[in-house]
């Protein structure tokens, strides 16, 4: 199969919020950049992101990085890395004013001020009470970003390669990445951009769930291309559900539709949060309300034909409330639920929203993986920032506008760590190592040549549906003892999918084929890891990881403060420390997370 | 379905992938519904409306914002029905 070699300084993958920031990096100081994306910069995931960004700027009330930082630790139950924490929290300021200056069209306070809002976790004065902390333009505030950062980056002649898929890293036999193969999809012809600096920015993989809030885009290429090349994928088994998405859709439905007094019901018709939370009932946190569902549906008592959805009621609301107060709720009904919210309730689940784990990185935004010297030897020429990486500073649960500003942070800290490794770097490119490039290609030959294989669209499906009962968002020793089984009979079957149409030219049949050798992965090391973790913590729960007086809330921290590695190579995992000592200030201290 | 229809209606197709899963779904479900039998016109009209922003996209897809266009409005329409 042929191909042509391209050389640039570096090379970034994803075109969101981290590519995007990480490339201005790079093309301000003069390096040629190349940017590979699937969809056009500005149709990036991050577009859906609309909370804000969070910064301790105190233009509201008084603030702190430290608080920031010590709300972030909790939040993440421990196990994010208190170095990469306390940096990004303290890099928060510089990122958000960066962006005003970049034209990003924030909220303003009378006083001209970057208008400051509330955001769930984050508080003042190390938890005391709720702080005005997340910055945003209006609900467009990821949308308003990503236009911000492309404009900059069309200034910088930044050189974008638009609705190019790329395939697979390409790494020597020391280790260095040295680039990574693509498809342009409109004429199907293989360039390999070779670089001195490859960073990925690939974004989230929650497409590996049957219920998903994800745009389709999101399918962990970055994960999956890492992993074939021999990098391990960290935390894999913690991401966050939202608890409210339209059953068999995935479309949020916000948290304020329970907020205006919406009830959520069993088959049987009864208020079950009533059992589960006394007190706050339907508005209990999150997690509680997601396990409540969960129980009452594997328990017999959920609704429809499979029994594997309850209701979202609203129909005791007045009309003229519901479409003041909560406006496209009934549109989102009508659309993906096939119901109008007015008189029928919505069918809901809990459904998967976004991966705290990734590719294992530093907070330079460098990839690190286990070696002779230590737990975190830098990977040469590669890096990865936003949702793909795994810093860590989400750890087992991420905050809220936590996400945008990791996006923003650590995309700057690679592109920065890459400057000054460039800097140092001699002028001429390693030479290509040819098995790497065949690896890639094979992937591609294959599915030309292959007959009498499965079906991508039936295949995907198996893998979401065994990903959605074996490692939901509520967990059971058994299910995931026969999940791990399930799939990798899963991954068997994607070994050997089969397109009909083998055109080279937009041929979306075989761009999904290839997305979902990149999900199967993450869905493998997602299993895999969390039937390994015996304990409960933030967002990974097990019901026999309880709550007990030796381990509050099902936490171990005598056996389980560390961070999972999952390999390919084996189906194998290994485990390295949780970094507790921060950069300048005193580690805090483990305790119950309890708000 | 001569070459250079297949490859406008497979950069259709791809154009669908957007940021926002509402629209995604949308989209899928009008391509499993109306397969490759579209009009040359439908297609332009089509091209035109995915060369919105996401959010103005679904604000029109949704509902809460009408187009101007008769044109739109109809495609608009049987988006929303499929």
């Amino acid at each position: 199969m042929a191909y042509t070699v391209r050389k640039f300084d570096a090379v970034i993958v994803g075109a969101g919020g981290a590519g995007l920031r990480a490339a201005i990096q790079l093309s301000e100081s003069g390096y040629k950049t190349a940017v590979i994306t699937k969809v056009f910069p500005t149709r990036s995931h991050t577009v859906a992101a609309q909370g804000g960004v969070a910064a301790s700027l105190g233009n509201s009330e008084e603030d702190h990085w430290h608080w920031h930082m010590y709300d972030t630790v909790k939040g993440s139950d421990w196990l994010g890395d208190q170095d990469a924490i306390e940096f990004m929290c303290r890099k928060a300021n510089e990122c958000v004013i960066e962006l005003e200056h970049y034209g990003m069209p924030f909220d303003r306070t009378d006083a001209g001020k970057i208008y400051q809002r509330p955001f769930g976790g984050h508080m003042s004065n190390f938890g005391e009470k709720p702080v005005r902390r997340s910055c945003a333009a209006a609900d467009r505030t990821g949308h308003a970003m990503l236009h911000a950062m492309y404009q900059r980056n069309v200034k910088a002649n930044t050189q974008f390669f638009v609705e190019w898929m790329a395939l697979d890293l390409v790494r020597d036999s020391e280790g260095e990445v040295l680039g990574v193969t693509a498809m342009d999809m409109e004429t199907g012809e293989i360039v390999v951009f070779q670089a001195k600096a490859t960073i990925f920015a690939t974004g989230g993989s929650g497409r590996i769930y049957y219920s998903s809030t994800n745009a389709f885009i999101n399918t962990g290429d970055g994960l999956g291309m890492a992993a074939r090349a021999g990098i391990p994928l960290e935390d894999m088994e913690f991401w966050q559900f939202h608890p409210t998405g339209v059953a068999g859709a995935g479309v949020l439905i916000t948290e304020g539709v329970r907020g205006e007094g919406g009830i959520l019901r069993n088959a049987q018709g009864e208020r079950f949060m009533e059992r589960y939370a006394p007190n706050a009932k339907d508005l209990a946190s999150r997690d509680v309300v997601s396990r409540a569902m969960v129980t009452e549906i594997n328990e017999g008592r959920g609704c429809g034909p499979n029994k594997d959805f309850v209701l979202l009621d609203i129909t005791h609301l007045d009309p003229a409330t519901i479409m003041k107060r909560l406006p496209g709720i009934r549109e989102i009904a009508i659309q993906f639920a096939g119901v109008d919210c007015i008189k029928e309730p919505i069918p809901v689940v809990p459904t998967c929203h976004y991966q705290m784990g990734g590719i294992p990185t530093n907070y330079s935004g460098q990839v690190v993986v286990p070696g002779k010297r230590s737990q975190n030897e830098i990977v040469p020429g590669f890096y990865a920032a936003g949702e793909c990486a795994c810093a860590s500073v989400h750890g087992a649960n991420r905050l809220g506008t936590n996400s945008l500003l990791d996006l923003l942070v650590f995309g700057k800290s690679a592109g920065e760590t890459a400057v000054e490794t460039l800097k140092q770097s001699p002028k001429a490119h390693k030479d290509l190592p040819q098995g790497e490039i065949d690896r890639a290609l094979a992937r591609v030959n294959r599915l030309n040549t292959q007959t009498g294989g499965t079906n991508v669209h039936e295949t995907r499906l198996d893998m979401q549906r065994t990903m959605q009962k074996h490692a939901g968002v509520f967990r059971f020793a058994d299910l995931l003892q026969q999940g791990v089984d399930k799939i990798k009979q899963v991954e068997e079957q994607v070994r050997q999918t089969e397109i009909k149409d083998k055109s080279m030219v937009f041929n979306t049949a075989r761009i999904e084929a290839l997305e979902l050798d990149n999900l199967i992965e993450v869905a493998v090391s997602t299993m895999v890891s969390a039937e390994a973790r015996k304990e409960s913590r933030g967002a990974h729960v097990r019901s026999d990881c309880a709550d007990s007086a030796e381990f509050p809330d099902g936490r171990n921290d005598k056996d389980w403060l560390k961070h999972s590695l999952w390999y390919k190579e084996g189906n194998r995992l290994d485990y390295k420390s949780v970094k507790l000592t921060p950069l300048t200030v005193e580690t805090i201290a483990l305790k119950k997370r309890a708000y | 379905m001569d070459d250079a229809r297949q490859v406008r209606m497979g950069k259709l197709r791809w154009h669908c992938r957007r940021a926002l899963l509402e629209l995604d779904i949308v989209f899928q479900r009008f391509w499993s519904e109306v397969g490759d039998n579209l009009d040359d016109a439908t297609l332009d009209v089509m091209e035109n409306l995915l060369a919105e922003e996401d959010h103005d996209l679904w604000e029109l897809v949704s509902g809460r914002r009408q187009s101007e266009d008769p044109q739109t409005q109809a495609l608009l329409t049987r988006l929303r029905a499929a």
